[in-house]
């Protein structure tokens, strides 16, 4: 119980740290929201009047403690580009995001945990090199061009999908899930590949260990040793860099979005950024920064899951 | 023990949090969007509609009385209308108004509204309305008006249900054109969000970086539109949209390149207008070198024109000589495209006149999200090479070249493409006045401002016209700005349709598009 408060606590200093830096670092980029609205039909008159209609004129702590405020009450303010709440601006970006990122990280997990085992465990083989190299080939490679080349193979000329035509959440989910599983593959295969190294490297690693020797000599089978004793110990790191992979895929997922034109938070984020428009940025970072210490805290619970030996106070 | 049921209960709430995150955009979108799923799933709909790829985000208000951005009033174009409104040829046309007349002294504006103009929600277009949407943006009580041209407005009056005054201060042949101005109903408040107006189209729903929507208006008093439904579709990333045209989501998208035209494929016409844009690379008069008239002649004579338009735009581009475009009809003067031929010789020696006869280093700002500008401006700073000139590319976000450049003026030269807000010369030409709060070049030329006060002061249009003209061949002698081109405006319209038009000002009507029977 106690664990569960120092996290929660953590998370939410962690959000409000982040928050203000965001807020901080907003307020120290040129020009802002007033003067990126009204653009090269600014005049000072004009200026000073918008900027006292979006409370612009105000100083920079009076300004974060109003939105702080907001935020604890469940009020995240109007964006200042669209005149919308927050709240409902972003809501079905948040889904589309985080469906993206959910279908992008199942298939890491379904599909670099068993192929790092066989990798590992074909160590040496005749292929390996070659293995090696596409494994090499598929990490170097950015989501951005393989979004490119994934569209053009299955959008432009084998007509799987309509490049554009994103189907609404809502009305169409499974077709949006279909859309949306290209941008997925090509946001997952350089995680894989990666997951798939890190793998091989700590199981082959673990399997020079003396307990397997020990475990071997008594007369287990390999695969037996290995299933049951090796791959939860090689487990434990790749956890953890899943748990990085979790928040490196809303990252990603900003330039992959674009690229197949899915109306996510990314497009929104990046847009906000150059409007200034501070209430949505805001509440997208703190959302971003809810979804990497989650993924972290959820790594760690797996891991003290595989291994007692990281369970805090778990002796006593 | 305690630890492990923890554990279960945050990965179960974490992976309910995720289903039924999913599964919930299904219930609460339905009712929202409201409309059949416009047959997402067949290329060929033979539905009445298009879809249109636009590259800019349309994130402001879209109140059409606030909303600033170029993109937005191309779009609501076809949803607002003022009294007049303006054609594709240049002219002014009586719209929300059926007629007006001008009073002797100039100063009285009596418009007569067209019977049976209904505004999107319903009701009937009253002088009510109108009186409102003029004194909206006449309003001075937070400092500006919204339209800077309103302060000249005195009185605004209801004289019938079907007749509006309105009395200026001083005679403007201009006037009417600001009357463009969109007419709002009274007493509406939510125009940010969910505008509404008199237009061929009415406005359906947007999604913020995604998409507009917008319908037929099918009480529109004048022509309606052919297409039933438009989709505006925001793609900003330039790959995306070429991919997006060629998977068969776009039917039409503006504002391509000659680059982009080249990979469309047989599926599309290209349609060819101007971007009604003065680009040019514009120098800070008052910073040093720029302030000598003699180092801004010699990088006029350093550049190429023609050069530009053909290395970075494949020859698609109408070459200009000062702030003024082709579209404008009456008062582009065409032999100032020519004023400075591109001479190397003659550059030089100017600047050796000058106290330059090595050269010198200078940069030129360049937004980064305009493509054109920072090609043309690669293609110059090899120009100026020629003449001794280091130019350096300095790409900016476009919130710090707003803010920096134009409204602080801290810049040496700077490559962008100004717009006119309206259809008046006035537009473009009154900011290099010395006192213009936007005269962000730091122009100060006398004869100039001596020009432009007598423009104002003329109601003969024929003797404005020669004024302006006046006004153009100053800034191109004086060598102002180093002018290049109107960019040229190629349009990917899918076979089958037609009817665009291209108008002078920055928009795109789309209520004369229809599909070829």
């Amino acid at each position: 119980m106690k664990y569960a408060a120092k996290r929660i606590a953590m998370l939410l200093v962690t959000m409000v740290i982040v928050s203000f830096l965001a807020f901080a670092a907003f307020s120290m980029i040129s020009g802002n929201a007033a003067e990126i609205m009204l653009g090269t039909q600014a005049t000072p008159e004009r200026l000073a009047a918008l900027e006292k209609e979006l409370g612009l004129d105000r100083p920079l702590l009076v300004r974060y403690g109003a939105w702080l405020a907001g935020f604890f009450t469940g009020d995240l303010g109007i964006s200042i580009s669209y005149k919308q709440p927050v709240g409902e601006l972003i809501a079905p970006k948040v889904l589309v995001t985080l469906c993206l990122s959910v279908l992008s990280f199942l298939l890491i997990a379904v599909l670099a945990i068993p192929l790092g085992v066989w990798s590992a465990r074909r160590s040496g083989g005749r292929l390996d090199g070659v293995r090696t190299a596409f494994n090499q080939l598929c990490m170097a490679v950015p989501p951005f061009f393989t979004g490119i080349l994934l569209t053009w193979l299955f959008s432009t000329t084998l007509k799987w999908f309509t490049h554009g035509r994103f189907p609404e959440l809502g009305t169409d989910f499974l077709g949006a899930l279909k859309y949306m599983l290209f941008a997925a593959v090509s946001l997952a295969i350089p995680r894989i590949a990666m997951t798939v190294r890190m793998l091989r490297s700590t199981v082959l690693e673990e399997m020079q260990k003396d307990y397997v020797r020990t475990a071997i000599s008594r007369g287990n089978d390999r695969a037996g040793v290995l299933y049951r004793h090796v791959l939860k110990n090689a487990l434990v790191p790749v956890v953890t860099f899943l748990a990085q992979t979790m928040a490196e895929i809303v990252a990603g997922g900003i330039v992959v979005e674009q690229v197949f034109a899915i109306p996510g938070l990314g497009r929104l984020l990046v847009a906000s950024i150059s409007n200034r428009d501070y209430p949505v940025v805001q509440a997208i970072v703190v959302i971003l920064a809810f979804w990497v210490v989650l993924a972290g805290t959820v790594a760690d619970l797996i891991n003290q899951r595989i291994d007692p030996r990281l369970r805090l106070g778990g002796g006593s | 023990m305690k630890k492990k049921l923890l554990a279960l209960l945050l990965l179960v709430s974490l992976l309910g949090a995720v289903l039924t995150g999913c599964g919930d955009g299904s219930t609460e979108k339905a009712p929202e969007d409201g409309q059949e799923p416009n047959g997402s799933t067949s290329v060929s709909t033979p539905a009445n509609e298009v879809t249109v790829g636009i590259a800019q985000g349309l994130d402001e208000s879209l109140d059409p009385h606030k909303a600033v951005a170029a993109g937005t009033k191309e779009v609501m174009f076809n949803v607002f209308e003022g009294l007049m409104k303006p054609t594709s040829t240049g002219d002014l046309i009586p719209a929300v108004a059926e007629k007006y007349e001008v009073s002797d002294d100039r100063m009285t504006y009596t418009f007569t509204l067209r019977e049976g103009v209904k505004f999107h929600n319903g009701d009937t277009v009253a002088a009510e309305d109108v009186v409102y949407s003029i004194e909206r943006c006449a309003d001075t009580s937070e400092g500006a008006p919204l339209v800077e041209a309103f302060s000249v407005i005195q009185k605004v009056e209801a004289t019938d249900d079907r007749t509006v005054a309105i009395t200026i201060s001083e005679p403007s042949n201009e006037f009417i054109s600001y009357m463009t101005t969109a007419i709002l109903p009274a007493d509406y408040d939510q125009q940010d969000t969910a505008p509404v107006g008199t237009g061929p189209f009415k406005f359906v729903s947007r999604a913020a970086q995604d998409n507009i929507v917008l319908e037929k208006f099918g009480e529109y008093w004048g022509t309606p539109a052919y297409l039933d439904k438009v989709t505006y579709k925001i793609i900003e990333n330039a790959d995306s949209l070429m991919m997006s045209l060629q998977s068969g989501a776009i039917d039409i998208c503006s504002h391509l390149t000659s680059t982009q035209v080249a990979q469309l494929g047989d599926d599309f016409n290209v349609e060819e207008g101007t971007m009604n844009l003065v680009q040019a690379m514009y120098l800070n008069n008052a910073e040093k070198p720029f302030d000598d008239v003699r180092v801004r002649q010699a990088l006029s004579y350093a550049i190429d024109k023609q050069g530009v338009i053909d290395l970075a735009f494949d020859g698609y581009g109408s070459p200009i000589g000062s702030s003024m475009y082709p579209a404008f009809g009456k008062y582009f003067v065409e032999e100032l495209s020519n004023y400075y031929t591109h001479d190397v010789e003659k550059a030089k020696s100017l600047l050796a006149e000058a106290g330059y006869p090595d050269g010198f280093e200078m940069t030129i700002t360049v937004p980064s999200n305009y493509q054109p500008h920072i090609d043309t401006a690669q293609v110059l700073v090899e120009q100026l090479k020629e003449v001794g000139v280091t130019a350096k590319i300095e790409l900016v976000e476009w919130g710090t070249w707003l803010s920096d450049v134009y409204a602080g003026r801290q810049f040496q030269s700077t490559v962008v493409g100004v717009d006119a807000s309206n259809m008046t010369a006035r537009a473009l030409l009154e900011r290099f006045t010395s006192t213009a709060g936007n005269n962000f070049i730091n122009y100060k030329n006398a004869d100039y401002d001596a020009l432009f006060a007598q423009a104002q002061s003329s109601y003969d249009d024929a003797e404005q016209t020669a004024l302006y003209k006046q006004m153009e061949e100053n800034l191109t002698a004086n060598a102002a700005n180093v002018y290049i081109q109107d960019l040229a405006d190629l349009v990917a319209v899918r076979k089958g349709l037609e009817g665009i038009n291209f108008y002078p000002i920055y928009v795109l009507d789309l209520s004369t598009v229809r599909y070829v029977q």
